[in-house]
């Protein structure tokens, strides 16, 4: 479990995140998504302890990640965007890293790897990027860690390896792990992610279960426009229409679309989910 | 089986496992994969799978043997068979009628040529 409370944090004298309150529970795939520069990324670093808040805190399991004591270090990955082409082999690199992840399952990395149909054997710095990013994702998820922070991870991956990252993902993560993924790739991920984040410069937006999400917006594709829709946007066959959830039935939850939502309506999506 | 876009993710699926049950794919007393092995199959987060898995316990589809995993009713099959065609008379059976109408089609002979 994570509790943020009032997190602020600036570069020099450019705030970037004011004033954060929200929670991060166990057994959840979390998507981040904000614009160009909200803060996702310093979120995450800030999870993961690389960076110190300006006022207001961090609690993970108890610790402040910023401690960066080796009994939290031990249980949490931050993946990246943009990793270092070592010049090593993958799998000398994943077995002398691993030492510092107890649960580290160099078997494992090894199956992620082939199901990426990523080469071991290969030097990291003779990789693409995307198989790097890969050789990163396959080590991550062989850590067996508790905490897994993953900035942007699909960035750079082929169509292929894109499903292939969904499956391991649920597939190599312990169950009450808590996975925090920040992304514009909503499309590769959207099915995948539960509960949504929505950062915004100020604060949280939104951080909801998709159920809350379908509770109290319905997404109506149809032909007809409503009167009661936040947001609509044409489509081929007719318009996806985001409205209150009147008539209690779920709908699926497009993300875009609610990011759309929330973004047009900020104090009035707020109010909605903060009952 | 075709997927309708706009049914929340949780109930397509249910539809999926039914429609399994209804064509004779899933006998009673099968076992159905995990949330987690279920959700890594379709590429879907397991908390959707749960909530699937707990709407057909809700209606007596499948059951919980605790520690093993889930498994399909004895009376699975009468169960969907019920449901399916009670959602298909009020919900896709007048969509039918009135495009029937509109298209002028009369349901005797559509009917009795097939």
């Amino acid at each position: 479990m994570i509790e943020i409370k009032d997190l602020a944090f600036s570069y020099g004298n450019v705030p970037v995140l004011k004033s954060i309150t929200t929670s991060l529970e166990e057994g959840r795939i979390y998507g981040l998504l904000g614009e160009n520069g909200v803060g996702k990324t310093t979120l995450l670093t800030l999870l993961c302890g690389l960076k110190k808040a300006d006022s207001g805190s961090i609690c993970t399991d108890g610790e402040n990640p910023f401690d960066r004591t080796p009994s939290l270090l031990e249980k949490q990955y931050y993946l990246p965007d943009e990793v270092a082409p070592v010049a090593m082999k993958a799998e000398v690199f994943a077995k002398e890293r691993g030492a510092f992840w107890p649960l580290y399952d160099h078997e494992i990395f090894l199956t992620i790897m082939k199901e990426f149909e990523n080469d071991p054997s290969k030097k990291m710095n003779q990789m693409s990027a995307g198989q790097l990013k890969k050789t990163y994702i396959s080590f991550g998820l062989a850590t067996g860690c508790r905490y897994l922070f993953m900035d942007e991870p699909t960035n750079g991956l082929d169509i292929p390896s894109k499903a292939q990252f969904r499956a391991a993902v649920m597939k190599y993560t312990p169950e009450d792990s808590t996975i925090v993924i920040s992304t514009h790739q909503v499309r590769d991920l959207e099915n995948i992610i539960d509960p949504v984040i929505i950062l915004d410069k100020q604060d949280v937006l939104l951080n909801a279960s998709i159920e809350e999400i379908s509770e109290k917006l319905y997404f109506d594709y149809g032909t007809t426009q409503r009167e009661d829709a936040l947001y609509r946007e044409a489509l081929p066959g007719g318009f996806l229409q985001v409205c209150p959830n009147t008539g209690g039935e779920e709908s699926k939850v497009n993300i875009e679309a609610l990011f759309n939502t929330v973004h047009a309506h900020k104090e009035l999506i707020k109010g909605m989910f903060n009952k | 089986m075709e997927f309708n876009p706009n049914k929340a993710i949780y109930l397509q699926i249910r539809d999926s496992i039914c429609e399994r049950i209804l064509s004779g794919e899933l006998k009673p007393e099968d076992r159905i994969p995990s949330v987690r092995e279920y959700g890594a199959s379709i590429g879907v987060n397991p908390n959707t799978v749960m909530r699937t898995y707990e709407k057909l316990t809700q209606e007596g589809v499948i059951y919980n043997k605790r520690g093993i995993g889930y498994f399909i009713s004895q009376e699975a099959k009468d169960l969907v068979l019920e449901s399916s065609r009670k959602e298909f008379i009020e919900n896709e059976l007048p969509v039918m009628i009135r495009k029937m109408e509109l298209l002028g089609l009369d349901p005797k002979e559509l009917f009795d040529n097939k």
